[in-house]
Parts: C-alpha cells; structure tokens; sequence
C-alpha cells in the first residue's frame, strides 16, 4: 500500500488530502479555471474566495466529481461529503432518516443521533424537513455531512442563504464541529469576513487561477476588529477587486460590492 | 499555529480521482438510433412474419397489403375526405370542449370561490366515462354533427380542466404575490403572470385531449356517419377486411405522432424560456 499504484492514485507517504495538478474546466469560451494547483493538508481549513462567476463552485463540483476537468489530474479521498447553500433534504423523509441518507441497517441510528444532537437538534429526529427553518434544516445537513466522518468536507456558500444572525450561529458551529472532528475542509464563500473568522488559509481565485493563497496565523477564537485580520481584510479585498481605500466613493461603493 | 487538531493517524491515505457523479452527455446520433431501433425492429418483425407465413394474413395483414389498401384510399380520394370530415368534427369538438374546460379550470384554479362552485361538480362529472353518455346525447342531439361534436367536447374537456386547475395550482405563490404587490390584478394576472407559468401543464393536456378525442371520434363515427376515419374502422369491421384494420391502427399513429410533433413545436415557440437557462448553477 505504500508506494504508489500508478499515475492517478497516491498513498500515505503524501501528506494532503486534496491534491490538483494542472486542472483546466471551461464552459463554452470562457476558461474557468486555468491550470490549477492546489494541496490541502489533513485537517486544514481552507476558505476559497472569488467573485461571482469565477470558478469557485466549479472547482468544488470537481472535487465532489459532478464535473470532469478537461485537463490534469484532480485527487481526492474516499470519504468526502457537500454542504449545498440549500440545504437540499428529501423532503419526504424525516429528519433522521435525512441524516442517515445511503447507509443501511439500523446501525446508523446512533451516530445520526448523536451527529442531530451535535447540531443542537435531537428532539428534531422525527419531524419532516418542511417543518425546519432554514437554519435548523442547513443543520440538519451539516449533520448529514459530518456523520460520515470526511476526510474532506466541502462546504459550497453555506450560510449565503440564511439571515444574519443565524449566520454567526452556523459559523461559529461549523467552526466548533470542524475544529472537535478534524477533516479537510473547503469553504466556498465570496465572503471575506467569513473566510478570514474560519479558516487557516484563504484563497483568492481570480481569471482562472489563484490571485492571493495566504495562511491565516490568528489566534482563535478571532476577532474582526484584530489588526491583523484588519490588515488581511485590505489585501484580500484588494485581490478581490475591491479596494476600499483607492476608491473616490468609497464608503458607499464597497458595502454593496 | 493553534490550529492543531486531533486526528487518528490514518496509516496510508489513499486519494483517487472521484467517481464521476454528473450527467453523462450521450451522443445525440446514438441516442436517434436507440431510438428508432425498437420500432424498426417491431416493423421488421411484422413484415417477416407475415411474408413467411408465420402469421396467417387473415389474423394480421402483411404490410405490403396494408401499404395497397392505403393506396386504393388515396385513388378513390377517400382518404382526404374522411381525414377532412374527421377532422372538422375533431377540431371542432376539441375547440368547444377545451376552451370551456381552461376557462373552467382557470376560474377554479384562481378564485376560491370558483373552485368552491366548479371544482367538485367537474370532479364528479370526471369520472363519468364519456362514452356512456353516447346514448344519452344521441336522444338529444340525434345522429348528426353536432352529437358528434358534443361527444368529442365533453371527451376532451375532463382532462384539459384536472391539467389546468393543476397548473394554475401549481404556480409560484411567492411570483404570484410579487406580481399582486406590482398591481396586476384579474384578468391581467391570469394572462400576464399565471397563464405562462401553468402552460407547460396546459400543453400537456391538449397533448392527451387530442389523444382522448380520437376515441371520441371513433365512439361518434359509429353511429350515422358515412365518412370518418372512426367510420373506416366500422367499414373494416362490417366487411371484415384486415388490412383496413390495420390501416386504420397505422392511420392512429401516424396521427398520433403528428399531434404530439405539432405541440412539441408550439411548446417551444410559446415557451422560449425554456431552452435558456440551465439545471446546474
């Protein structure tokens, strides 16, 4: 098991879990993403950031295999699972069942009962989804997510939808739960405050490839008023675009941006 | 840095490209020929067994004599006429029946008061089959034309109501209300906003109302008709000619696929916001 298979495949002597090699997609004329590269590590959080339309959500439907690249090699480990921007349930389903999707046999009860209690929702384990609100039900999802154990944990907007304050709330849980079960995780999100409050490194993507990769080395719990997430917040808004302090309108222009 | 996590060593971590779980584009010419194959080959398979014996030409006629006895409709111009006479009365009786059922579905589906008024005494009517009323209508109307276009109408009006209630149903609350908050009201929320979004449904159900009155047409042609495809198939029957049978059942589809192609080209012309946008975001 130790050395390598062949081409496409890769043991324990290398230390990621995501791994991309010269990854090429484009839809029509436009080139999405333009030789890609990219290693996360066992346990790294890693937030993507990128204006709208710039490949973010294509480069995780990669990861989860809904699109082929059409060049280079994409690895990823076996055990991986989605966190949508909607909570996509099965509707006619109960909560439980929603968590314990694709596994068999009543083995799965407990750990979908404890993975229900870690989102705060174990008296939910009965009621149908349409019964949730939209953060209860994109907790349930998180729970879905996490009672597979990832390696690799993707999570594509997740809080894009839900309201402000619930926000905070499922930040600070995705934070907590990642932190207690360790996977990988890739946070699509065009949120620069959310990447800079969660992740270890964020990275700005940008005309096909990669404008700003940057560890974040804050302490946590992190604050957004930290100088130094005040310094981070600056250049990552500046690779993004958006430059604050260059702009003649400033203050009106970069809240709506 | 305090980003250490805890983690069981895992001894040999496997990664490997992931299993593709998109749609896999099919290749449009394989896709035509799946397509065709399975009729071809029963066509095959009717043109074989009938040359060779197999299937006696008294019990199924072999697609030679079928392809003559169309001939001899098209000589004595009998074809056109029947097809003419049938379809006037087709026509006809969809027109009457549809348009009163979409008014009636539209009504029910929008107002409560409507529904409350129209849907249950529909629903009751619905199941009903329309071919017994065959005896009833023709003490009322008698045997000619328009006994036919009311059987035709009655026929094709269940399905086109159940469709377009469901339809309107079905409509986007949350656009319905934006529009309402807009100031569309009435007749110009139901035409403006209302209609297009149940059309799909709407399309639908002509689709299987057209089907549906080609039985009607059949049930009507059987009683005092003298021209009529329904009628060609009492002639088939009286004389006992097979390959009128069969021509008959060849007629059918090929009107059939004739309807369904019609209503796939209005779909897309009255529907041009179906063919933009796309499932994946």
């Amino acid at each position: 098991m130790a050395a390598a298979r062949d081409g496409e495949r890769m043991s324990g002597a290398v230390d990621a879990v995501v791994r991309l090699r010269g990854v090429r997609k484009a839809f029509g004329s436009k080139q999405v993403l333009d030789g890609v590269d990219l290693d996360i590590a066992p346990g790294e959080f890693v937030a993507l950031l990128g204006p709208s339309g710039t490949g973010k959500t294509t480069l995780l439907r990669l990861l989860s295999g809904l699109h082929r690249p059409d060049a280079g090699t994409v690895l990823v480990p076996r055990v991986r699972t989605v966190v949508y921007q909607e909570p996509r349930l099965v509707q006619a389903r109960r909560v439980l069942a929603n968590v314990t999707i694709g596994q068999r046999g009543k083995a799965a009860r407990a750990p979908g009962l404890a993975a229900l209690a870690e989102v705060g929702l174990a008296d939910k384990a009965r009621s149908w989804p349409a019964t949730l609100s939209g953060g209860e039900a994109q907790r349930v999802a998180l729970a879905r997510a996490l009672v597979r154990q990832p390696e690799l944990l993707l999570l594509d907007e997740p809080f894009a939808a839900l309201d402000a304050l619930t926000r905070l709330q499922m930040q600070e849980l995705v934070a907590e739960l990642c932190a207690r079960h360790g996977p990988a995780v890739l946070l699509v999100t065009h949120d620069v405050d959310e990447a800079l409050l969660l992740a270890d490194r964020a990275i700005v993507l940008r005309d096909g490839g990669f404008a700003l990769d940057r560890r974040i080395d804050v302490p946590r719990p992190r604050d957004r008023d930290d100088r130094a997430v005040i310094t981070h917040r600056k250049d990552y808004l500046a690779a993004l675009g958006v430059a604050p302090d260059r702009s003649p309108r400033s203050t009106d222009e970069h809240v709506n941006a | 840095m305090t980003v250490t996590r805890e983690r069981a060593a895992t001894p040999a971590r496997v990664l490997e490209p992931p299993a593709f779980l998109g749609v896999e584009t099919r290749n449009r010419w394989l896709s035509l020929v799946l397509r065709v194959s399975v009729p071809a080959l029963l066509l095959a398979a009717w043109w074989y067994s009938t040359t060779h014996d197999l299937v006696s030409t008294e019990v199924l006629a072999s697609p030679g004599q079928v392809v003559r006895a169309f001939g001899e409709l098209v000589e004595t111009g009998q074809l056109w006429d029947y097809g003419l006479a049938s379809f006037q009365r087709a026509g006809l009786g969809v027109g009457i029946g549809v348009g009163i059922a979409l008014v009636l579905g539209l009504v029910s589906g929008l107002t409560r008061l409507g529904e409350e008024l129209v849907d249950a005494t529909v629903q009751i009517i619905r199941v009903v089959p329309f071919l017994a009323l065959v005896p009833l209508f023709i003490s009322w109307f008698g045997v000619d034309e328009a006994f036919k276009v009311a059987l035709i109408a009655v026929s094709s009006a269940s399905p086109m109501y159940a469709y377009t209630y469901l339809g309107v149903r079905s409509v986007d609350r949350k656009v319905v209300e934006a529009a309402r908050g807009f100031g569309l009201r009435g007749f110009r929320l139901a035409i403006g906003v209302i209609l297009p979004s149940a059309l799909p449904n709407i399309l639908m159900a002509l689709r299987i109302c057209l089907g549906i009155s080609l039985v009607g047409l059949i049930a009507a042609e059987q009683v005092g008709a003298t021209e009529g495809i329904g009628y060609l198939v009492t002639l088939a029957q009286q004389y006992y000619r097979n390959d009128y049978m069969v021509l008959c059942i060849v007629i059918y589809a090929l009107i059939g696929i004739g309807v369904d192609l019609v209503i796939r080209l209005v779909e897309r012309t009255a529907m041009p916001w179906r063919r933009h946008g796309t499932a994946s975001g």
